[in-house]
């Protein structure tokens, strides 16, 4: 049996809300007792619509926001960020990749500065050896050593998301949690950078834990999928089962829903149009 | 007699580096009751193609064609008053962000009442029983007590539902749908497709449907005209557009598509070589660096 990266063992995440001068607050369920495993160089993706829980399940993993209730196991090692502050050795094995290059990165900041800015944080690397390290890392995700010295706004949003991707990149994490990395971007850069994700993944020996709301997306990089629908995970298991046999109705739903560019649905559909 | 014919539109914008044309020699024309996707990446041209049939570029843009008319009358060259009489009653838009679109200091009931002044001189009470069919045509729940809501109180799907009723409250000959599902989700966006498609039969509007999503096209378009940096690679109905597309553009966009994958990589567009591209050679994504 190959190790096992990440493990998470019934995640509860509630948030509390309102609770002011008139009346009291009241909880919100945001995740609702989630199990997960994901093994060395396999994806994980997690698909549901906004509202359903996945981006804070995202930030429990990366260890930005402490779960209510539940274990976290990053490389068979026990998270818990609420009782005690995270190790460097740990902050570095996670690292997340957020939805919309155009938000996530620093205008005022030279990507050669954004690249090289978790090293100083987390490292004790000469400076030296980290512009050595950012240059490599630029040419590894297809830009050109220089756009070293170049602003994010020069730059198109999928090589905005090469260099968020880049930045994840920087510490050699064990684990990469990729927050709708795809859904800004049109379909021909996607598949760009959805081939670079697969290399990385390859060379690196990566785990991926992939957030999306596209089906096509998932069914293309996932060896398993769990479905989230209010904060629970209605549907968890590999791909092929998933997608050849979804049980939950929900999942249908989602299925039904997406829409589809092969002929032979067309086809239909116009004769559907013509009756 | 077409709805509406373009014949070699071009749009330049002014900007500091010099003149930048963004839609280049663009013809179409579209029918009553028909349904034309135009389809194409970002910076393409296709929003900034039907701004221009609205109207509603900046100072900054350029528009020239050697014709542009709506049920045969030309529109390129209206005066602004004659203009306002035919844009957003006759010719009526939806754009890709409805929370963005709408106003936040107005209730939805108001903003949906002022096109409604504005257009058909229906007095206050007719206009409000007109408002409320209308929510409750494009399915929005409560419709009286919805009409005092704001913008900031309805969920993303409510707001494009607004945008839609806003759209067709005149009852439009042409509806322009730009990008109308993008910010939604996709159980979302199955139910406002959906709707436009019902509201289209019904009344035999024509509709031009902006979109960059193959499956989007795929479940909605009669005819499919494809866009790439500002020039048209092809025109096709949306059968033979799927079965035998002819151009390479449209080849390597339908391979991008992740449910189209054969092997291990997916093709990108920069994989084919695209006749007529004025960047030759460029890869797509590094042009603009």
């Amino acid at each position: 049996m190959s190790e096992v990266v990440l493990e998470a063992r019934g995640i509860v995440r509630d948030y509390h809300v309102g609770g002011g001068l008139f009346g009291a607050g009241r909880t919100v369920h945001a995740v609702k007792g989630v199990d997960l495993k994901v093994e060395k160089g396999k994806t994980l993706a997690i698909v549901g619509e906004s509202g359903c829980g996945k981006s804070t399940l995202a930030r429990i993993i990366t260890m930005i926001d402490a779960p209510t209730a539940g274990e976290l196991f990053i490389d068979g090692e026990k998270v818990d960020i609420a009782a005690r502050a995270l190790s460097p050795e740990m902050r570095r094995k996670v690292q997340i990749v957020f939805q919309n290059p155009y938000g996530s990165l620093n205008p005022r900041q030279k990507i050669g500065d954004v690249l090289m800015e978790p090293l100083i944080i987390n490292s004790d690397v000469p400076a030296a050896e980290r512009r050595e390290r950012a240059m490599t890392m630029l040419t590894k995700v297809g830009l050109q050593p220089e756009h070293f010295n170049r602003y994010p706004h020069m730059f198109s949003g999928g090589q905005r998301q090469r260099i968020a991707i880049a930045r994840a990149l920087m510490l050699n994490p064990r684990l990469l949690v990729l927050d709708e990395p795809v859904s800004a971007l049109d379909l021909s850069v996607q598949a760009q950078v959805l081939n670079l994700l697969a290399d990385l993944q390859d060379e690196f020996a990566l785990t991926y834990v992939f957030i999306s709301h596209d089906l096509s997306v998932v069914r293309y990089i996932a060896d398993d999928v769990m479905v989230m629908y209010y904060g629970e995970a209605v549907e968890y298991g590999s791909r092929d089962a998933v997608f050849s046999d979804p049980q939950h109705s929900y999942t249908k739903t989602l299925f039904a829903a997406t829409p589809r560019a092969d002929v032979e649905s067309i086809r239909k559909r116009l004769a559907r149009k013509a009756a | 007699m077409a709805l509406l014919e373009i014949e070699n539109l071009t749009v330049t914008f002014d900007t500091a580096s010099g003149p930048l044309r963004a839609v280049d020699g663009i013809s179409l024309s579209i029918d009553k009751g028909e349904i034309l996707a135009i389809v194409g990446e970002s910076g393409s041209g296709k929003s900034v193609s039907m701004l221009a049939v609205m109207g509603l570029l900046p100072w900054t843009a350029t528009v020239t064609a050697d014709r542009m008319a709506f049920e045969g009358r030309d529109i390129l060259n209206l005066s602004p008053t004659e203009r306002r009489r035919i844009i957003g009653k006759d010719i009526a838009m939806i754009f890709q962000e409805p929370i963005a679109s709408l106003n936040p200091c107005f209730t939805v009931g108001f903003q949906i009442e002022e096109a409604l002044k504005q257009h058909m001189g229906l007095d206050g009470a007719a206009r409000r029983k007109r408002a409320i069919a209308l929510f409750e045509a494009v399915g929005i729940p409560d419709p009286e007590e919805r009409l005092s809501h704001f913008p900031h109180q309805m969920s993303g799907g409510q707001c494009q539902r607004v945008m839609i009723a806003m759209a067709i409250s005149c009852e439009p000959k042409l509806l322009i749908a730009d990008e109308p599902t993008t910010a939604l989700d996709v159980t979302i966006q199955k139910q406002i497709l959906d709707l436009l498609m019902n509201l289209q039969s019904e009344q035999g509007m024509g509709m031009i449907m902006i979109t960059h999503n193959m499956g989007v096209v795929a479940e909605t378009a009669d005819r499919v005209v494809v866009q790439y940096k500002g020039k048209k690679m092809e025109e096709a109905d949306v059968l033979s557009l799927f079965e035998t597309p002819q151009h390479a553009y449209t080849r390597a966009l339908l391979s991008a598509l992740p449910e189209n994958a054969t092997g291990d990589r997916l093709p990108t567009v920069s994989d084919f070589s695209i006749e007529g591209d004025p960047y030759q050679g460029a890869k797509t994504e590094g042009a603009r660096a």
